[in-house]
């Protein structure tokens, strides 16, 4: 059997995923027995027009981290779906929008005005910004379009599999090499992780859900046997898809959630709102300071890695483009 | 704006709420026809979910109505809503969709006029407030 063709690309990303990839340590070496890694521009000097080059469908599998912010994002995705036979959303920001996808409470022109104009260390009396396109005596510049939203990938091209995480576990990049090598794929669509929530594999001791009082973790000193929630530390298990390997359970962390909303959950911000915010022993409302970490910032907790996932995916008054 | 007629999502408990309701009605009460009312068996029923669907539907208020604190058909469902709601007029705040736009009240089975009432301003204050963006 000819070896398999494998592409890596980053949208808007932070590197972490890249790092996951690496990760996987000693069995990258029967990753690469496997496959030709034939584009990986954070490893190897790549340019578009090799890609370009390429035929037709003619790499087997393009694991695609990253949310798609800018013009680039999204005609490198459309590229790489030309050439792709199978595309996998690779971690939270490629399935969900993840942390770059928060910027969906404001937009573009915003951001330029903080970043290039409001931050304390910045010193611009001419406001310069950066501009789509721009004449020099060298010639014209041009560079990518900056969205008012972020997108998710499969918002722009089709995707076939679907790895969370932030970044995905060794174990699941893993299974589903594995699962390409051996043609056991599943059926297209799916999530390459558990179908239930957190909770449903975690195995802390779990009593009754009933919180006096919601703590921030600097407060507390958390059992590692019992349920966090249970303790007042506010964790997105409830609301979140299983098949982490319980990574900041283990560390005795709340889950937050990168994992994005299990089978058949619409909204995952819209569900950890309610599960939180139900347990929490209020019978009159003056008692709600008692959910203050909740009242402080509640889309920006719930929504941690799937705003433009959500049901509403950004504020009313931004313009989707 | 003079013709704007909003167009509210009202979700009723069965044991108080919706009796409440239904008392308006029998009782020949003539109060603004803007409230859409979708029963549910308890308040406590009632996701964030069903509430940022029906502003997304393009809905201009939503109001949430259930049995009076401690009267609860199922001793708590009502509490649970309680609890619900003041994140999310805090979340909805942060979609750019004002929080004056949800509103929770208790009405019993025997408060027809009272229901009359509470639609009636709610209808008033969302027209003030106009469409949803």
């Amino acid at each position: 059997m000819a070896k398999l063709k494998f592409a890596f690309y980053w949208a808007a990303t932070c590197g972490g995923c890249e790092e996951a990839v690496v990760d996987i340590n000693e069995k990258i070496l029967d990753v690469v027995n496997l496959a030709d890694i034939v584009f990986w521009p954070v490893a190897l000097d790549f340019k578009y027009s090799h890609i370009k080059a390429m035929e037709d469908k003619s790499i087997d599998v393009c694991f695609f981290n990253g949310a798609i912010r800018n013009e680039e994002n999204e005609q490198m995705a459309c590229l790489l779906r030309q050439k792709t036979r199978v595309m996998v959303a690779f971690g939270a920001c490629a399935c969900f929008g993840g942390i770059p996808g928060l910027a969906n409470f404001t937009n573009a022109e915003a951001i330029f005005k903080r970043v290039y104009q409001e931050t304390p260390s910045t010193h611009n009396p001419e406001a310069v910004v950066p501009q789509e396109d721009f004449e020099t005596e060298e010639g014209r510049l041009n560079l990518p379009r900056f969205y008012d939203t972020v997108k998710r990938l499969r918002d722009v091209i089709e995707v076939e599999y679907f790895l969370p995480g932030c970044p995905p576990p060794a174990e699941l990049i893993l299974a589903a090499v594995t699962a390409i090598a051996e043609n056991k794929l599943p059926p297209v669509g799916a999530t390459i992780a558990g179908a239930k929530t957190l909770c449903d594999e975690c195995d802390r001791e779990k009593d009754k859900k009933v919180v006096t009082e919601f703590k921030r973790p600097y407060e507390i000193i958390p059992d590692t046997r019992k349920c966090l929630l249970e303790q007042g530390i506010i964790c997105a298990g409830p609301a979140t898809r299983a098949g982490c390997g319980q990574r900041c359970i283990n560390a005795n962390m709340g889950c937050r959630g990168c994992f994005g909303p299990p089978e058949g959950v619409i909204d995952q911000g819209a569900a950890l709102l309610s599960a939180l915010s139900s347990i929490c022993e209020i019978k009159d409302e003056s008692e709600l300071k008692k959910i203050k970490p909740l009242i402080l910032d509640p889309a920006g907790l719930v929504y941690r890695f799937s705003l433009p996932d959500s049901l509403l995916k950004s504020k009313r008054s931004v313009i989707s483009g | 704006m003079n013709n704007f007629e909003p167009k509210i999502v009202g979700f009723l408990c069965n044991w108080c709420s919706y009796r409440g309701a239904d008392l308006a009605g029998t009782s020949r009460l003539t109060y603004a026809p803007n409230l859409r009312v979708i029963r549910v068996m308890c308040s406590g029923r009632i996701e964030p979910l069903f509430v940022i669907k029906a502003f997304k539907e393009g809905a201009d208020g939503v109001l949430i109505c259930g049995c009076h604190p401690g009267d609860c058909h199922y001793s708590e469902g009502n509490y649970k809503v309680m609890r619900r709601v003041p994140p999310l007029k805090k979340m909805l705040e942060q979609f750019g969709i004002e929080p004056e736009r949800l509103r929770v009240e208790w009405v019993s089975a025997a408060e027809g006029e009272r229901f009359a009432e509470i639609v009636n301003d709610f209808t008033r204050k969302i027209s003030e407030l106009g469409p949803i963006k």
